[in-house]
């Protein structure tokens, strides 16, 4: 194939030319002596026996068996509560928002989920919202957008990239945010109310900062204009993306986190890897150390129901949970760390018996030579 | 071409005729005739020019198939809309290309430049009676050219005139092929002095290749006289790269031309040889071609079928753009199909082309650089040839070997000769007492033998019949680099430093022989032969002609003229074609001498003469100027001639030459042995010479059972030879084949006593009736049944062959069952054409000329280096490529399996998992060059255990690493690493939660985490087969991850102006900010390396033992 492209006796095999008089030139080349050329180059040469992966073995296990049962411990002790709201069912609350749902729609549709939290939540409380089949890693879905305009050059604004088809231009306006991906932003509105013993219902407040990754909202992101421009007017001669029912700029009341660095849209716009998946909504901070962030009891979660998943049989949930050093509840990491540590030690064990017993016939081999 | 088809087109039939006549000085004898242009005199060994450099070097690049496979890849890439950018894919080709084409850019600049130099060498050019200087490429055929001393030929030129006065010239072919002793040449007889008005015509053939032969003939224009007609050979012709030694000036007409001459056709590029590595490399690509395809189509056929359900194809949030909804159908389709091809393709990847080519290309140095392959005498160390063959060395089963300066030294030494049926032995056969005087008792020894008239026929007859030259002391300086070729003769204080030269260090040994008791040949002067005879008296015999030596006739005779008047031939060759030759009576007597001396391993040569009165002359002359100047079938006609000649001789005696073993040639024969390897001594010597040299090389033991399938075996029964044949192939076939225990464990089979070993002679005349057989069924049969018994021997002599029976031999094992792999070995022209046939070619920088090294793959300095080449360093070669090809496929099968499983999971919408950069770099930086450096400096066994276990060898053998079971066993690994990459990241995904503070991560930190764990786990997993570690291996196993982690953050930590999207912006870092990040790549580097250190500790204790067991033995 490529053979000849290196092969030595292409060059060798051209005519050698000898300038005349140069005659037999003698070739008297001794091969240097050094310790590269002869292949001798100081080595460790490991030699890998039972000897010497056994302690590996135990060590692994007694390593791996206590991380594993921390792991299943810690996500263990995480709290999580997941509600369905996708309102599939007749008998669900939001059934009627779903059946009866349509873009054009002027009024919200509102359903009201009431549930029964049996465990109080005590530190802070992330709440997530989840889409099942939903494929944000469409090919497609995912290079659907204009990073360029997200980080707020002016050009892009006006001349979305192509990737952003269909998703670019509407009725001649360029689309900001342009592509499938800022289209398609999830807009239900989730609140909650806590339904105190005494018959009241408190509105649980719910943070709405700190929910993207730090360097997205402060560097990926950005508005055209810089941070303290009138965005209403830097977005003039461009249009909202089709489905969305605000333009960008009205996004959140506050300057911060409005417009393409509104926290919501950026946690939108990190597709995620799975069709199966959840981002972060809101976080409950924790209020006082004497009461639990959301005590145990009735709750009701109220859903302004924006968002239609039941076209492609898509799920809607809400989730609660608090978080640990490791993240959210996945018990995975522990089963496994336990599983690997445990098979390790168990190998260890047969190893030191196969070898107590081979290595006493190998040594008896040894001592017989 | 072009031009040639022109030619012919114009030149009519003259041209087409095969010889082609040239007019001395272009002076045409009949004005009319039209003058034929032939090719100039200009070398272009260059292949491109500066305006067709471009498209040619694409168009040669892209022909290769691999490339090609890239390209159309790339332009897929282009054409359709696919997942990744062309630039994943036009990246590395474009470097691949680049590189390639800069290498050969270069070295055809250095061809122009080298071109340059001898087309623009000025010379002296003989024109209208004038000397003018031109540039080389001018010379036009049929120019006088002059040369000087130490200059070399422009072109291919008939020797005119030389300065010297006995119209000789002397001449290296040094850069020819490499034979540094002066070889003379002669004028035409009867030129006339007179250059300017000499009016001559020459025909010739047309240009061939063959540097040792050419026919052609002269017409000699005298005024109003008939033509003289003179025949031309090859000691006339001087062949461009020649140099023109110890001849002040010589005059010669141009005869080929440019592109023509001999040297120009001899470099037309051999065929090229492929390891079987290449095969097997040749067959896994196409596994993984069928896996990728097979990938492509399940993944497009499950992506309709996934569509077809409702909402899947176009959900409300991800719209197609208008032109993909009007597109057909089954153009999507295939355009899907293509999509997932290009996705998939890092399966089969461009740099493992690169990377396999540059360990060889770089491996073979350490051949070169070998000091064991030094060898001080000649002052050079090993040469190759060729860095294709490399791994091969580790793969041999066969190895064919010549006898003559192979297995022995090709250094002759007179021991003893017989005369008459007396013998005469030299009885200080030490070369050390060199001192040997006329008048010493040796001598007197010999007269009271046999009669004085025939002893001294006989040494007159070693005196003459030779065509050794007389290395002629120059006075100024020391004899340049001949020295070791001349042998500086016996310090006789007449003639001290007396050298001589001859083509057959036979005749050396002979004549010095000859000197040793009393005769000593002088030299040739003007055609005559002097003789300094015991009594000191110079005998002069004019040598009329020289039948020279073939290997078909086995002998070579002169015709001379005594003072006396009397005309003799004297004959010498091997006792089979001289006993046929002579009186029947003669030969018992010395019959018995030769064979004796034969079983002693003598090389043994017969010595006949006899007169031939003045009408046998007169015939035999004429009939070979007859045959000499015959333009076509020269040879053959010649060959009858002497035929004719050379009977009705009597005998006179016979010589005995000793040929020492090779160092270490016994040692390095048991270690092949030892390593499993068969040898097969393919020799044109006599069986019983042949035989003692293999008892000598411990090839055969005392143990060992002959079985022998020669002349005089056939002759025995008494009957037709044909039947006997068949019998005895029956008979061997029974013992060695059918009885023969079957072989169990190759190790085992040589050192148990029990079983039998058996060793198979055959000469040529037997050979060819077994491949030759009158009955085509028989002849099949034949064969096969010769090739079972031989290859349950452990060793095999074949005597008397020719050159080309040895190919056909090494053609026949070559091609029989299983396709073992063969070298053939050998040092001179005889072996060229089995070094050529075999796998593996092996030259030997001996006596006889560098025929065989131009021609071989590997060239070293003596036998015993044999030893090392295949056992080291072949072995080496063949595990650390094997590794090498194995591992590549194994890590793009776990890099791309996730990219596949992954497509199950987003649609089959050909989304890549990971970014651009990490598909780019994967194959070129990220693992490239760990897997490089273990595949130059793994040793996995040191050399010296190596050189001492030559069983060792047997565990590699028949392509044992690359055969589908081990082949099955790392992709099978690489299934199961690519699993566990994906799924194990999948599982934590399920909770895509990770940091903690709540956040998320999306698709590219997946990507990145699989890829982390992939980058890791691949390296490792080398580290842990690596055994060998110095600090190459540390600096770049731990570089290349740590420049993973650099290039990563690196990569992340801009926004990248050129990039569409800023993918991977902090997601490696965000990563590393995630515990769990962490601990699912520790557990899972971890989970896929266990079963690797698992087995090799399972898989241990048989290694030490394995070992501890050879020491035993």
């Amino acid at each position: 194939m490529m053979a000849s492209s290196y092969n030595a006796k292409d060059e060798d095999g051209h005519i050698t030319v000898t300038g005349p008089g140069g005659g037999a030139v003698l070739r008297s080349k001794k091969p240097e002596n050094t310790a590269f050329k002869q292949q001798r180059l100081p080595a460790w040469q490991p030699i890998l026996t039972a000897g010497t992966v056994l302690p590996a073995f135990f060590i692994i296990g007694l390593l791996f068996i206590p991380i594993g049962i921390g792991l299943f411990v810690t996500s263990n002790n995480i709290k999580e509560f997941e509600i369905d709201y996708t309102g599939a069912d007749t008998s669900s609350p939001c059934f009627n928002c779903s059946q009866n749902f349509s873009w054009n729609s002027t009024s919200p549709c509102t359903c009201t989920v009431p549930f029964y939290l049996e465990q109080p939540y005590e530190s802070n409380v992330y709440v997530y919202y989840g889409l099942s089949n939903f494929y944000q890693n469409h090919r497609r879905y995912v290079k659907s957008r204009d990073d360029s305009q997200l980080n707020g050059n002016l050009k892009s604004l006006r001349e979305p990239s192509k990737e952003c088809e269909p998703y670019a231009y509407h009725n001649n306006k360029p689309i900001a945010p342009c592509g499938a991906i800022a289209n398609s932003m999830f807009n239900d509105t989730l609140e909650l109310f806590y339904n105190d013993p005494n018959g009241t219902s408190v509105k649980i407040l719910l943070g709405t900062t700190g929910i993207a990754w730090w360097t997205d909202k402060h560097v990926k992101f950005g508005n055209p204009g810089g941070v303290d421009s009138n965005l209403s007017a830097v977005f003039q001669g461009t249009t909202k993306p089709l489905n969305w029912r605000r333009p960008v700029y009205e996004l959140d009341s506050d300057q911060s986190n409005n417009g393409f660095v509104n926290e919501d849209f950026i946690v939108w716009m990190r597709t995620a890897a799975l069709p199966t998946f959840r981002k972060l909504y809101r976080i409950i901070g924790k209020s006082s150390q004497m009461v639990p962030t959301l005590p145990r009891g009735n709750y009701t979660l109220e859903v302004v129901y924006n968002y239609p998943v039941r076209s492609f049989e898509g799920r809607k949930r809400m989730i609660l949970s608090t978080i640990s050093w490791m993240g959210g509840k996945n018990p995975f990491l522990g089963i496994a760390y336990i599983t690997v540590g445990s098979v390790c030690f168990f190998l260890g064990v047969v190893l030191l018996v196969i070898h107590h017993k081979c290595g006493n016939r190998n040594n008896g081999a040894e001592i017989s030579n | 071409m072009l031009r040639r088809r022109l030619n012919r087109l114009l030149g009519g039939d003259e041209r087409r005729v095969d010889s082609r006549t040239i007019y001395v000085g272009h002076r045409s004898s009949s004005p009319g005739e039209p003058i034929i242009k032939f090719c100039d005199n200009r070398i272009v060994s260059s292949k491109y020019t500066v305006w067709n450099f471009l498209p040619k070097n694409l168009f040669e690049q892209f022909r290769r198939i691999a490339n090609f496979y890239f390209l159309i890849i790339f332009l897929v890439q282009v054409i359709v809309d696919t997942p990744t950018s062309p630039v994943t894919s036009g990246l590395p080709l474009f470097f691949v290309i680049t590189v390639t084409a800069i290498k050969q850019g270069y070295e055809d600049w250095l061809r122009h430049k080298a071109d340059n130099e001898v087309n623009k060498y000025p010379v002296t050019v003989l024109e209208q009676g004038e000397r003018t200087r031109k540039d080389s490429e001018k010379i036009k055929v049929g120019d006088v050219v002059e040369v000087e001393e130490d200059e070399t030929f422009p072109c291919d030129l008939i020797l005119l005139q030389s300065s010297r006065d006995d119209g000789t010239c002397y001449v290296t072919t040094a850069s020819l092929d490499g034979e540094s002793n002066h070889k003379t040449h002669y004028t035409v007889s009867d030129t006339e002095k007179d250059l300017e008005t000499l009016n001559a015509t020459i025909e010739c053939e047309q240009p061939q290749p063959d540097l040792y032969k050419f026919v052609g003939r002269m017409h000699i224009y005298k005024n109003d006289q008939e033509p003289v007609v003179r025949s031309l050979g090859p000691e006339n012709l001087l062949l461009k790269g020649a140099t023109l030694k110890n001849t002040q000036r010589i005059y010669g007409v141009a005869l080929y031309t440019g592109m023509e001459t001999k040297m120009a056709l001899n470099y037309q590029g051999k065929s090229q040889k492929r390891s079987a590595v290449e095969k097997s490399i040749n067959a896994f690509l196409l596994v993984y071609l069928c896996i990728l395809v097979s990938k492509a189509l399940v993944c497009t056929i499950l992506k309709y079928v996934w569509q077809s359900r409702p909402g899947q194809d176009e959900p409300w949030y991800n719209e197609k753009t208008q032109r993909d909804k009007e597109t057909n159908l089954y153009l999507k389709m295939f355009t899907d199909f293509l999509s997932f091809m290009v996705l998939f393709n890092f399966i089969i990847p461009v740099s493992m082309y690169v990377t396999v080519e540059m360990q060889k290309f770089l491996g073979s140095f350490f051949i070169t650089w070998d000091k064991d392959f030094f060898d001080p005498e000649i002052k050079e160390g090993a040469l190759v040839n060729t860095s294709d063959l490399n791994e091969e060395l580790g793969q041999v089963e066969y190895v064919f070997t010549d006898k003559t300066g192979t297995l022995t030294q090709n250094n002759m030494e007179f021991i003893e000769c017989c005369i008459d049926g007396f013998q005469y032995k030299y009885r200080d056969a030490s070369s050390e007492l060199d001192g040997f005087c006329v008048a010493d008792g040796p001598v007197n020894k010999v007269q009271e033998k046999a009669g004085r008239a025939k002893e001294e026929l006989f040494l007159r007859a070693l005196c003459l019949c030779h065509t050794v030259q007389v290395k002629e002391p120059t006075e100024q300086g020391p004899v340049d680099g001949l020295m070791d070729q001349v042998d500086a003769g016996v310090p006789h204080p007449p003639q001290e430093q007396r050298g001589f030269i001859a083509s057959s260090p036979d005749e050396v040994a002979l004549v010095k022989g000859a000197m040793r008791y009393g005769f000593t040949f002088l030299g040739l002067e003007s055609r005559n032969m002097k003789i300094l005879n015991r009594n000191n008296d110079v005998e002069m015999y004019e040598l009329l002609h020289v039948l020279t030596f073939d290997p078909v006739r086995r002998r070579m005779s002169v015709i001379v003229r005594s003072n006396s008047g009397d005309t003799l031939l004297f004959c010498k060759g091997a006792d089979s074609s001289i006993f046929p030759r002579v009186r029947q009576e003669e030969v018992e007597r010395i019959r018995m001498h030769v064979e004796r001396n034969a079983t002693e391993g003598y090389r043994t040569l017969c010595v006949a003469y006899k007169y031939l009165s003045a009408e046998e002359f007169a015939q035999a002359d004429a009939g070979l100027m007859e045959a000499r100047l015959a333009l076509q079938n020269r040879e053959e006609k010649l060959l009858a001639v002497y035929n004719q000649v050379e009977t009705d001789m009597s005998l006179i005696g016979a010589t005995a030459v000793e040929d020492r073993l090779q160092e270490e040639a016994a040692e390095t024969m048991e270690a092949l042995q030892g390593a499993g390897i068969k040898v097969w001594v393919l020799t044109g010597d006599k069986m019983e010479t042949a035989k003692s040299t293999c008892y000598a090389c411990r090839l055969f033991q005392r143990s060992t059972e002959l079985l022998e399938l020669t002349v005089r075996t056939l002759e025995d029964g008494g009957r037709k030879r044909e039947e006997r044949l068949h019998e005895l192939l029956l008979e061997y076939h029974k013992k060695a084949v059918q009885d023969a225990p079957p072989l169990k464990g190759g190790i085992t089979r040589t050192w148990s006593s029990e079983t039998q070993d058996y060793g198979f002679i055959i000469d040529g005349a037997t050979l060819s009736m077994v491949l030759n057989s009158s009955s085509e069924s028989n002849s099949s049969r034949y064969k096969s049944l010769f090739l079972q018994i031989c290859q349950n021997c452990t060793s095999v002599l074949c005597c008397r062959m020719a050159p080309l029976q040895k190919a056909q031999i090494v053609k026949m094992v070559k091609n029989s069952k299983g396709n073992p792999i063969t070298l053939s070995i050998g040092d001179g022209a005889n072996d060229v054409s089995m070094i050529l046939e075999a796998h593996v070619g092996i030259g030997i920088k001996g006596k006889e000329g560098r025929q065989a090294v131009r021609n071989s793959d590997y060239a070293i300095p003596k036998l015993k280096h044999l030893k090392k080449l295949l056992l080291a360093h072949g072995h080496l070669y063949y595990v650390r490529i094997a590794h090498l090809v194995q591992y590549f496929f194994y890590k793009n099968l776990c890099f791309i399996l996730p990219q596949f499983l992954y497509q199950f999971f987003c649609g089959y919408s050909q989304q890549p998992l990971y970014d651009a950069a990490y598909l780019t770099m994967y194959n070129i930086c990220f693992t490239s060059m760990p897997i490089l450096a273990y595949s130059l400096l793994e040793q996995h066994i040191c050399i010296e255990v190596l050189l001492d276990n030559a069983a060792l060898y047997r565990e590699i053998a028949k392509n044992g690493m690359l055969r589908w079971r081990p082949f099955l066993y790392w992709t099978l690994l690489g299934v199961f690493h690519g699993l566990l990459f994906f799924f194990g990241v999948r599982y934590l995904f399920s909770n895509p939660a990770l940091q903690d503070n709540g956040q998320v991560f999306g698709n590219w930190s997946y990507g990145t985490i699989v890829f982390t764990i992939l980058v890791f786990t691949v390296t490792l997993k080398l580290a842990l087969d690596t055994r060998h570690w110095t600090w190459i291996n540390h600096f770049v196993i731990w570089g290349s991850l740590l420049f993973y982690v650099f290039f990563s953050f690196f990569w992340g930590g801009i926004i990248w102006p050129f990039l569409k999207q800023q993918r991977l912006y902090f997601v490696f870092a965000n990563m590393l900010s995630s515990v769990s990040a962490w601990l699912v790549i520790i557990l899972l580097i971890l989970l896929s390396l266990l079963p690797e250190i698992l087995l090799v500790v399972f898989r241990k204790p048989r290694g030490p033992n394995s070992r501890q067991m050879l020491h035993l033995l």
